[in-house]
């Protein structure tokens, strides 16, 4: 076994563990850090493919600036503790639903993926230009331009719906 | 040997544990060397020698919230940007003008959010 | 670090790196002595800083601070570090023990995350990440987080007000101070730290920070930002000790309030380490131009002496930009948090937007204009050189300029005789 699927599975046990923390733990600071750990750990397996930049992005983005807003909310609520929740409520049944769905979605994609994707890294070139913040810019400013675009609106959503939200005193 | 990864960022792992290795061994040292009397007082939590009144996590303003939320809004944006400016010779003028159509939507959002007063902090 | 190495095989042990058996061997055992020299340099650095600045700040306010343990005073950080280690290690009942233990590790994580990127010299550096900039931006997070955590788990009010002020504090700067890097990013067209530098050259008229106006402006909103993002005064709010007693760290004692404290002043050598880098022309040694350390490198021949000229070039700006950091903590009051929130989004965040497109607007005219050129230093007597001169001066000299008449004229008026060296 190479140091790089024992990392994987490292990297994967974490990442479950983690996740399987930030459920089960009751107090709300404590899932907050634990999915610190998770964040963390999907970095990691995003190094092991490559995806150098994605890597540091979901380190940036989500360990980053989700996290301090997730902190900043259980701060904002004081929520000291939550009990489980036992009621079985209309929006609970639609996010259950749709976790299910997205877990098949994912994993009809993961099976129809080839058995050694990374079979091309042995090329040296490849590898090098592979996930850098270069080779994602070209595709992004050239192919995916629209979603790209689409993305400054989706922002700008956020903005006037952050604003909304707070808008009784600020 | 193929190309790995992880090359650069062995030294980073080897860091990370070199300094939590060292700071955990120099907190275990502290709590072996410092003497442990614990008395009430001691415990309780510093306010100046007054006793406190009430509990420590209060609500606070929503504000903090308005500001996380533009941060991930920027920051997000920042992002964005990047792939463009290691680029941006040769996506050429072409590139400028989706970098500035992106950009501009946002300062659309700068000024709304400036023009609501969620940027005055004042009151 | 992999360069370097692969520079002393090669060319000092005369074994053929790729092909050489203890190869991986010898990147191990570097790397471990990386990670360790690293720690070290930042935990001394951190520990001299803190003597440094208090003597200093004696200086300035006609004191004399600490010079007792060891000559002038410099071993006092030993012996307030075994101080610090023999203390009770308090835990007020109250507070989140978990979380109160654990907080003080995110923050020292990501301070000795950033050190593994930083430049030191010529192809000194423990990595080199094609993400550079980016990296060090994203590890900042592990720091507030932790501070976050360290208030909130104090369940005391001057932690928690504390913790969320340099929350809010470092999140919002973040956004000028990552806009405003994209210029001399634009400018090299790559975010490796290496690269960044390696695009500027060793006089100051080569520096980003003469280059162009934008980098001259560009300089100095970074500075502020990463003022705020260190809490260093005039932006210290989340300790300001007449607020509220020491901020976030206030119900911490013994080894665990040492980490905050080897953190904070080891973030002046993070911060000024980047702003060396994306202004000041990094580790590039004066005199020796691109092309004769392209030479060199051709023919696998940089002379020693080069590694360690550029690490002397590196730390003495370093340095000097540290010194003007701590020079500022101690003339400058602290501004309120509302001037803090509005300068940073009313001011810095539109002035790093406007830069970055004014940057790209001139980098693709000069690259219209001039070609491939563009990206080759100009000789001084042609037509790119005497615009670039014309910028430099106009960037660099003229604001200083009126800064000194400015400062000479407040003397004059309140009364006082303008001695250039020691009274302003």
């Amino acid at each position: 076994m190479s140091v790089e699927v024992v990392l994987f599975w490292l990297f994967a046990a974490c990442t479950l563990l983690s996740a399987a923390v930030v459920v089960v733990v009751r107090s709300p600071l404590s899932c907050a850090i634990s999915l610190v750990g998770t964040f963390f750990s999907l970095a990691g397996i995003y190094v092991l493919l490559w995806a150098h930049t994605i890597a540091v992005l979901q380190v940036l983005v989500y360990a980053g600036a989700i996290m301090v807003l997730f902190l900043f909310v259980i701060m904002l609520l004081s929520l000291a503790e939550v009990g489980p929740g036992t009621k079985l409520s209309f929006s609970r049944l639609l996010g259950a639903g749709a976790a299910v769905a997205l877990f098949a979605a994912l994993l009809g994609s993961i099976l129809k993926l080839p058995v050694r994707p990374d079979a091309w890294a042995a090329d040296p070139a490849k590898a090098a230009a592979f996930g850098t913040l270069d080779s994602v810019g070209k595709l992004l400013y050239t192919s995916y331009l629209l979603p790209f675009e689409a993305v400054s609106v989706l922002l700008l959503v956020a903005i006037v719906g952050a604003v909304v939200v707070a808008k009784s005193r600020i | 040997m193929s190309p790995s990864p992880l090359a650069p960022y062995l030294p980073l792992a080897v860091a990370l544990l070199v300094a939590a290795g060292v700071a955990m061994a120099m907190a275990v040292l502290a709590s072996v060397l410092g003497p442990k009397r614990p008395t009430a007082i001691k415990q309780e939590i510093f306010e100046c020698g007054s006793e406190s009144v009430g509990p420590a996590h209060q609500r606070f303003a929503v504000k903090f919230y308005v500001v996380a939320l533009l941060f991930i809004v920027f920051d997000v944006e920042a992002v964005f940007l990047y792939p463009w400016a290691v680029n941006f010779r040769a996506l050429g003028w072409f590139g400028y003008a989706e970098m500035a159509v992106f950009a501009a939507t946002l300062v659309v959002g700068l000024a709304y959010i400036w023009k609501k007063g969620a940027l005055s902090w004042e009151t | 670090m992999r360069e370097f190495l692969d520079e002393i095989i090669r060319d000092r042990l005369g074994q053929d790196p790729a092909s050489w058996a203890l190869t991986q061997g010898v990147y191990l055992v570097a790397m471990m002595a990386a990670g360790i020299a690293l720690t070290t340099f930042g935990a001394l650095f951190a520990g001299l800083t803190s003597w440094w600045e208090r003597r200093i700040a004696a200086r300035m306010q006609s004191r004399v601070g600490p010079n007792r343990v060891g000559p002038q005073g410099i071993l006092q950080f030993l012996a307030d570090a075994l101080k610090l280690l023999v203390k009770e290690d308090l835990i007020s009942s109250a507070s989140d023990r978990w979380l109160f233990r654990a907080a003080p590790y995110f923050v020292v994580a990501g301070f000795a995350l950033t050190f593994v990127v930083l430049p030191f010299g010529y192809h000194l550096s423990a990595t080199r990440m094609n993400v550079g900039l980016f990296y060090v931006l994203s590890v900042t997070a592990l720091v507030v987080v932790g501070i976050l955590i360290s208030g909130w788990a104090s369940n005391s009010k001057w932690a928690l007000f504390g913790g969320i002020r340099a929350a809010a504090q470092v999140v919002s700067y973040e956004i000028p101070a990552g806009l405003v890097i994209l210029v001399p990013v634009l400018m090299a067209g790559s975010l490796n730290l290496h690269d960044i530098i390696r695009a500027q050259g060793g006089w100051p008229w080569d520096w980003y920070l003469f280059q162009t106006p934008m980098g001259y402006a560009g300089f100095f909103i970074l500075f502020v930002a990463l003022l705020a993002e260190g809490n260093r005064t005039p932006f210290d709010l989340p300790e300001a000790e007449s607020e509220l007693v020491s901020g976030y760290n206030t119900e911490y004692s013994g080894m665990r309030f040492a980490y905050f404290f080897l953190t904070e002043f080891g973030n002046l050598w993070v911060m000024s380490a980047v702003m060396t880098t994306c202004f000041l022309g990094g580790w590039q040694v004066p005199g020796v131009s691109a092309e004769n350390l392209a030479r060199w490198e051709a023919l696998h021949q940089v002379p020693g002496w080069f590694y360690l000229v550029s690490a002397a070039v590196f730390c003495a700006k370093t340095l000097l930009l540290a010194n003007v950091v701590i020079w500022i903590r101690w003339t400058f009051p602290r501004v309120r948090v509302d001037q803090m929130m509005s300068l940073c989004w009313k001011y810095l965040v539109p002035a790093a937007m406007a830069l970055v497109v004014l940057a790209a607007v001139t980098e693709l005219m000069s690259f219209e204009l001039f070609g491939e050129a563009a990206r080759v230093q100009a000789p001084l007597f042609s037509l790119r050189g005497l615009i670039h001169f014309a910028f430099f001066a106009a960037g660099g000299l003229v604001p200083a300029v009126l800064f000194f008449r400015k400062t000479f004229r407040n003397i004059s008026f309140v009364g006082d005789r303008v001695r250039p060296l020691s009274n302003w």
